[in-house]
Parts: C-alpha cells; structure tokens; sequence
C-alpha cells in the first residue's frame, strides 16, 4: 500500500488523473492487500472493465481478490518467479505473464527491497519517468532516513530499467504538464471537508468501516477551526449529542455506517419532529446486518428514505464521485442547517475509500445559516414552530433572551407545548413537509449530462461506470443521457419531468439486490416510461461494460 | 411568562412555566421541579442561560413545565443529548433530568459513560422504582419481590435491584447524593451544590409513583437526612454506599476530577484546512 500511494503521487507529479482503490482480506491488519490504480489524462470517476497491468509481489491469499481483479488476454501479469506458479484463475485469463526478478533485483541493493523494484517497473511500463518518483521518494523519506532513501530511489532506477527488457509496455498518452490546482483526497476525507466548509464544529461518533476515516479527519481537523470532536459510547449516543450540540446553535454532524443508520434512526426522527438540524454521513456498505462491511452496495437507499416512523418528511443526499463527497456534504449541512431537519448524506465505500487526483474543487459559498429567532413583544409567547409560510420557523439560539423553549419530539402547538390535537398534529406535518417541498434546491438535485432517446437515471458511485458507458455507446451511435441523482428525497417531479423530456427508454443503473433505486424511483416519480433496470448487488464494482452491453441492447 | 433580560435577578417562579403538569396530584415530581426552579434561583442563573434536558417518562416531562431553554427528547437518551449541548455550548448550565427506567434501563449505558466522561453538567433522576408512564411495570431500581405490576411474575422479578450512586461511583461520577421529593428546600440545597460542582453531578430524589407505588407515600417516614460531611475519598465513599439502605439523603461524595472538554479555540481559518489535499 505504502509503494501504492507513492505511485500515485508520482503519477500525479506527472500530471495524470487517478482513481485508486484498494481491497484487503478479512484481517484488520497487515495480511494480503490489493491495490487497484486506473490513470488517465482525464479525470477519472470509474474503474474499468478489466486490468491492464497486474503486479503480484506475490500469491499470498490471492485467490480472494479474484473477482476484483478481473484481466483479459490484453492484459499482462508480472510476477517473481521465486514466489511460486502463477494461480490458474489468472492463467485461465489468457494475459500475458512475465517474470521479474523482485526478490533478487532488491538483494543486491543494500536495503533494497521488492515493492520499489516494482514500482519502478510498473511506473517504467506505464511511461511515468523516474524523475517524478524519485521526487516523491525524496518527500517521504529524504528527511527522516537518507540510507532508506537512497535504497529506494535505486530499487526503483533497477525495477525500471528491468522492465524496460520486458515488453508489453502499457503507455499513456503523454500528460499535461501538471497543474498546480489538482488535489489528492479520498471521498472521507473530502466528506468531512465539505461538512467543516458548510459550518460544521460538533461532531460525535463511534467508529465503523467504511466510515472511520470521516471521523478520523474531523477529530484532527475539527479542533483547529474551534470546533468539537467526541467519541461516543454507540450510535445512540453519537446521534443524541449532535443533537444536543445543534439545539445548542453549532452545526453538527456524524458518519457511520448501515448498522449504526440502524441504531440512529429513532434519533434522527427527534430531528426531524423537533425541527433539529443533523447531518449523518452514511458510508454504505454491503448489508444487511454487518453483511461485508469492506466492500460496497447502494443498499442503505430505503431505510435511508423510508426508515424513519411516522411520517417523517427530512433529507437525502448523495455524492456523485469521490471529489463531489466535499461538496455534496457541505450542500447538505446548507439544507439541513436551513430546513432544520436531518440530512442523510449517502456515500458508499467506493467513493469514501478511493483515493481520487482531481482538480480543485471550488469553495462554494453554502455554509449553514439558521433562521434566527426574534424575542416576542412584551406579553407575547414566543412561538418556536410558528406556522410560517415557507414552513421554516424562527429557531433561537440558547442564551438569547425572551425566546426559551422545550424542544420536543411530542407533537406540539406552535409554542412547542405537547399536544394530542388532531389539529395541531396535520398543522405540524403540514409545515415540515411544505418547508422540504418548496425550497429551492438550485440545479444540484441532479447531475445531467449529455442528449439523447435513452436516459441513463443512477445515483452515488454507479455514477462514473455510466459516465463512461454513456461515453462509449456514443462512439456506437447510440445517444444516451446521464442523469445521476444528487438530491434523492424530496423528490424534484416537475425537474426530472423536464430532464426527461424527449427521452423514450430508461435504464436505472445501481448497485442493490433488490433494485431499492429502481423501485423507489417507480414509486415517488410518473416516469414517462417504464425503465429497465440494471441492479445488482454489491461486493463487485459496477463496470462500464456491463452497462455499456445493456445500452447497446437497448439500442437496437 | 416573564421576560427575560441580562441585568434582571430571577425568583424561583420565574423559572417555571405556564404549562399544566400533566402529572397525578400528588407525585412526588412536584416537589422535584420546586426544588430546582429554588435551586436555580438561589444560584442567581438566567432562565435563558439554563437549559433542562430529558427523556422520556413521566419525570422527563419536566423541561416543559420550566422556563428555561429545554429539551424533551427519546427515551433513555438525554444524558447523550445534554452532554453534547454542554459541549458546544460550555457557557450554558446544564440539567439533565428524568426517571429510573429512562436513565438506567433503556439508557444505562448512557449512564455510565457519561459517569466516565465527566462532562461538566448535572444529572437528577428522579427515582420512583417504577415505570410510571407506561402504567406500573418494574424498573431496575424496584425490590426484587415487588409483583404488584401486571409485567412482574408472581413473587416480583427476582432481579437484584439496580444501586445508581454505588454504579455512578464505580464509574466515575464527580458528586454524588441523594435527595427526597419530601424536603424539598433540602433537596434544592444539595441541587445547587451539584451544579456548582465541577464535572458530572448525579443526584438521585426519591419521588414517588403514589399511582402505582402507593406505599411510597410511606417514604416521608424512612428517608432521613444524614447531615455527614460528604467524603473525597471513593474508597470511604463506596463503603458508605454498599452500607447504605437506600434511605439516607445528603452529599456523599464529592470528587476532583477536572471535567472533559478543552477549550474551544480556533487556530486556522478553514481555508487552510485545504492545504493537506492540493499536490
Ligand atoms: C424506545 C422507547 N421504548 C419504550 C417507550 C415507552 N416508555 C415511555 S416512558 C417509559 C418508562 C418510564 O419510566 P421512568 O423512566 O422510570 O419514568 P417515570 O414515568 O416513572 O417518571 C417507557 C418504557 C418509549 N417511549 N420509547
Ligand atoms: S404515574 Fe406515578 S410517576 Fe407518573 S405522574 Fe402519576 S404518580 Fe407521578
């Protein structure tokens, strides 16, 4: 991993885009592990359908990562012949397979070992020249241990010029010279970014995979802009405390996954009947129960969005692409710190735990702002859920004089006194709905592009693979639209109505056994067709091609 | 209502509010939110600088009947909700407040790490041995052999009673007493000690269920007030606790730990936060 990340870096100093994954077996920590890098001149949002270059340091447990590295007979296989045969599962690939010597390249270099032998092959088949690793090299090791570094920079001048008498050369086309504005983020990283840059200064939780990392970030970088970071005994604990915190007039948020959405959503109803602004980043992974909690599945979407008891009207998000995790979450503190209520913010562990070079993202200008609350004349009541036209009402900071009020979870009048009225409750829900509803949510409900008969309709981290499918059925003359949904609930009719005007046939791409996606579009939109759908379950990546195989039939 | 302003001095009645209790006459609870609407007076707070959290139950319905800033969240989940309103907002006094099945049943382990955290606000349950609104059944406080609920087997649970002072002990509470809904200038005496005890305060007030505890109204004769010097030492302090019959009222134990949570001081502006990602 660690000769993986400065792969990256280096190519990145060269000035690719990148999108880098990793997998690992069951162990915690240490153990068999899987990089898995895509490069390019163009922003990359997607894995492909197949590996151009695998290169195993050796076979250890390998047999796990099988379907997750899939290679074609374009593909070679590198790999030390001292480490033992090649499985069968790769052979029965048909790549291409050749031996580098890694073990015995890196004996005879004092300190040399294995990994940066091959990474200066794989950086030399490539065509990043050695110049950009050596750099990286130097950033991480020059200071702390110059014989380390000295090692390192010549298993990488031996690992290249062995796999220049290789062949099977994979190139890229040449990149542009580097630009300064590019970043390197993973999507938990940038979520937790994008909740600090929408006003975020509480955050509570209890650690989970594939979320870990959004807390990780927070606790280090909440504490230097004046905010809070508290680990909670549990789930029920994290989400109460946001509460709390943002009763008490900080912006606050928590990350977790499938399992602990389960624990929260008792709390996230208080939020949403006591009108509480919360945000809760849910990394989702393959469920149910802890199902596979290192891989990812788009199947948190309905308990996401019908979860909650009651009639519980709050808000679904999701980002897009790794670098759209900055600003999806910062998009859903603004909404939920200006509709005061709970905002669901669906990543996936695609997105949170990919590392991206993407370019820099804009500082958007969404950072939370509450409706404050005035004091009341002289004699009057403060009215906390004052049945406003927008449906947003007057919320008071504690501390502010005049304005004191219990929130409650109770149904209440519009002073927040518990009541059983009938009346009092339709008025309520009337008011939490109308606010959810008629805001105006710009043009970020949707990321739409291209023209075309066929609509692609997908959502979270499908989103790249039907980028790219759209992109190649378009070299088959077959036009389709990408419409990859940013706001999920509430549901925007009259905007998807319109996006798909003149489209004829839909196809709903997501990753879900049962087609959560599918069913819940069928369900809250009148589609003017009915779509087909491609849902299929977590752990695999959707890939490109399988996509672009279905756009073809439909096609014809 | 009065209105509230920053030079003004408040009476104990200023910090209730025009809302109806909707508990019996006679529960033990009016006596309770007497004695802390006293205590928060006596302490010389704002109604708008104080805040009253809690769960669910009928004890939990007290936020309302305030006039402070409240909240009257889920069951079993106040402490969790009050601990991360003190710390965002370190200025406010805070009160946590509820019942014996909300604090120690379906939010016991709230308890104890809120025991462990020692955040900086006080906590009161009041305990009544008893599910009160959900009509009687027994809570982790009430006698092993007590089966007068519809819920309890015959000759009661058989479960050894829940011992919240000795637990809150073990886990790190910083002040620990005992109060009684019947003395209730007693009672506000020790309710404003807690507070203006640094760290996380726990006050249990025996207040009874005369619904569906009838012979609780018999308390008035069994409680005492012990008048000992509270102790700092936890070794003395459990040794009081363990003997303890349940009956004696009064501060006893008094700790230093300093509360959790820094201060809250900002060193970068946000933009700088994006340093750690462009190349
Ligand atoms: C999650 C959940 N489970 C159950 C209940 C039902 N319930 C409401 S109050 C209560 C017990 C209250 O007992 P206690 O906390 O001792 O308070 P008291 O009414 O005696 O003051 C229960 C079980 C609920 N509101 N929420
Ligand atoms: S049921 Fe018991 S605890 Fe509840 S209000 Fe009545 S007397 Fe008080």
């Amino acid at each position: 991993m660690t000769a993986a990340n400065m792969f990256l870096d280096a190519a990145a100093e060269a000035g690719y885009y990148a999108l880098f994954g990793r997998s690992s077996g069951p162990q915690i920590r240490g153990g068999e592990a899987a990089a898995l890098v895509r490069l390019g001149v163009e922003p990359i949002t997607s894995v492909d359908d197949t590996f151009d270059i695998m290169l195993a340091i050796d076979w250890q447990g390998v047999q796990r990562f099988a379907a997750e590295l899939p290679l074609s007979k374009n593909s070679i296989v590198i790999c030390d012949p001292s480490a033992g045969d090649v499985p069968d599962v790769y052979v029965k690939t048909g790549a291409k397979i050749v031996h580098l010597h890694m073990k015995d390249l890196a004996k005879e270099i004092p300190g040399g070992r294995p990994n940066m032998i091959a990474l200066g092959a794989v950086a030399e088949l490539i065509g990043i020249p050695v110049g950009p690793l050596t750099e990286v090299l130097g950033k991480s090791l020059k200071k702390k241990r110059a014989d380390a570094y000295e090692a390192s920079v010549a298993g990488v001048k031996a690992g290249a010029a062995a796999a220049a008498t290789l062949g099977g050369a994979k190139r890229l086309a040449a990149a542009k010279a580097k630009d300064a504005k590019r970043w390197t983020v993973t999507g938990n990283y940038g979520a937790g970014l994008g909740a600090i840059r929408g006003g975020v200064r509480f955050c509570a939780a209890y650690p989970i995979t594939p979320a870990t990392e959004v807390l990780e970030y927070l606790a280090s970088a909440l504490p230097k802009v004046g905010g809070v970071f508290v680990q909670a005994e549990d789930e029920l604990a994290s989400i109460n405390m946001c509460l709390g915190a943002s009763y008490g007039g900080e912006a606050s948020i928590t990350s977790t996954a499938g399992p602990g959405l389960s624990l929260m959503t008792e709390g996230l109803g208080l939020a949403v009947a006591s009108e509480t602004p919360v945000v809760v980043v849910d990394v989702q992974r393959v469920g149910p129960s802890t199902g596979i909690a290192t891989k990812c599945e788009q199947s948190d979407l309905n308990i996401a969005v019908y979860g909650l008891h009651g009639d519980a009207p709050h808000l679904v998000v999701a980002p897009n692409s790794v670098g759209d995790c900055i600003f999806t979450t910062q998009w859903g503190v603004y909404l939920a710190e200006s509709l005061q209520t709970a905002c669901l913010v669906m990543s996936d562990q695609a997105l949170g735990q990919s590392r991206a070079i993407i370019d820099a993202p804009a500082d958007v200008a969404f950072v939370g702002k509450r409706l404050v609350a005035e004091a009341p004349a002289e004699g009057e009541v403060f009215k906390r859920y004052a049945n406003t036209a927008s449906g947003i009402s007057p919320m008071p900071v504690p501390g502010q004089p005049g304005c004191q009020y219990t929130s409650d979870g109770l149904e209440h009048t519009e002073t927040g006194t518990p009541s059983s009225q009938s009346s009092d409750h339709t008025l309520q829900l009337d008011k939490r709905q109308r606010k959810l509803t008629n805001f105006d949510y710009g043009n970020h409900w949707a990321t739409i592009e291209g023209e075309g008969d066929i609509a692609v309709i997908t959502w979270g981290s499908c989103t790249g693979a039907a980028r790219e499918a759209v992109a190649r059925a378009k070299a088959d003359g077959i036009n389709a639209k990408l419409i990859s949904l940013r706001l999920i609930s509430p549901i925007r009719p009259q905007h998807l109505a319109d996006a798909l005007k003149g489209v004829s046939k839909i196809l709903v791409v997501e990753q879900s056994h049962q087609g959560q996606f599918t069913r819940y579009l069928r369900g809250e939109y009148d589609l003017p067709v009915k779509p087909e759908s491609l849902s299929r379950s977590g752990p695999l990546p959707m890939r490109p091609g399988e996509i672009h195989a279905r756009l073809l039939s439909m096609g014809k | 209502m009065s209105s509230c302003d920053s030079t003004a001095t408040y009476a104990a009645k200023d910090f209730k509010s025009d809302v109806k209790p909707v508990w019996c006459p006679g529960c033990g609870d009016y006596a309770v939110l007497s004695s802390i609407t006293k205590a928060f007076a006596d302490l010389g707070l704002k109604p708008h600088e104080t805040s009253v959290v809690s769960g669910i139950g009928c004890s939990s319905r007290i936020p309302a009947y305030t006039n402070t800033y409240g909240i009257h969240s889920i069951h079993g989940r106040a402490l969790a909700v009050g601990q991360g309103l003190k710390l965002a907002r370190p200025d406010l006094t805070v009160m946590v407040a509820g019942g014996d099945g909300d604090g120690f049943s379906i939010g016991g382990n709230h308890f104890l790490h809120a025991c462990r955290r020692n955040v900086d606000l006080t906590y009161i349950v009041m305990d009544n041995r008893v599910y009160g609104m959900t009509k009687g059944q027994p809570s982790p406080t009430t006698e092993s052999d007590w089966d007068a609920s519809a819920m309890a087997p015959p000759g009661g649970t058989g479960m050894t009673p829940f011992h919240p002072l000795a637990i809150a002990l073990a886990s790190g509470a910083n002040f620990i007493a005992r109060g009684f809904s019947g003395d209730p200038n007693g009672t506000a005496q020790i309710i404003a000690e807690a507070i203006r005890h640094p760290g996380f305060s726990f006050v249990a007030i025996m207040s009874p269920c005369i619904t569906f505890r009838e012979e609780q109204r018999d308390w008035k004769n069994t409680m005492r007030n012990v008048n000992i010097e509270p102790t700092t030492d936890p070794a003395q302090a459990a040794r009081r606790l363990m003997t303890d019959d349940g009956f004696n009222c009064g501060i006893l134990y008094r700790g230093n730990r300093p509360a959790y949570g820094k201060e809250k001081k900002a060193t970068n502006a946000v933009s700088d936060l994006d340093r750690e990602f462009t190349l």
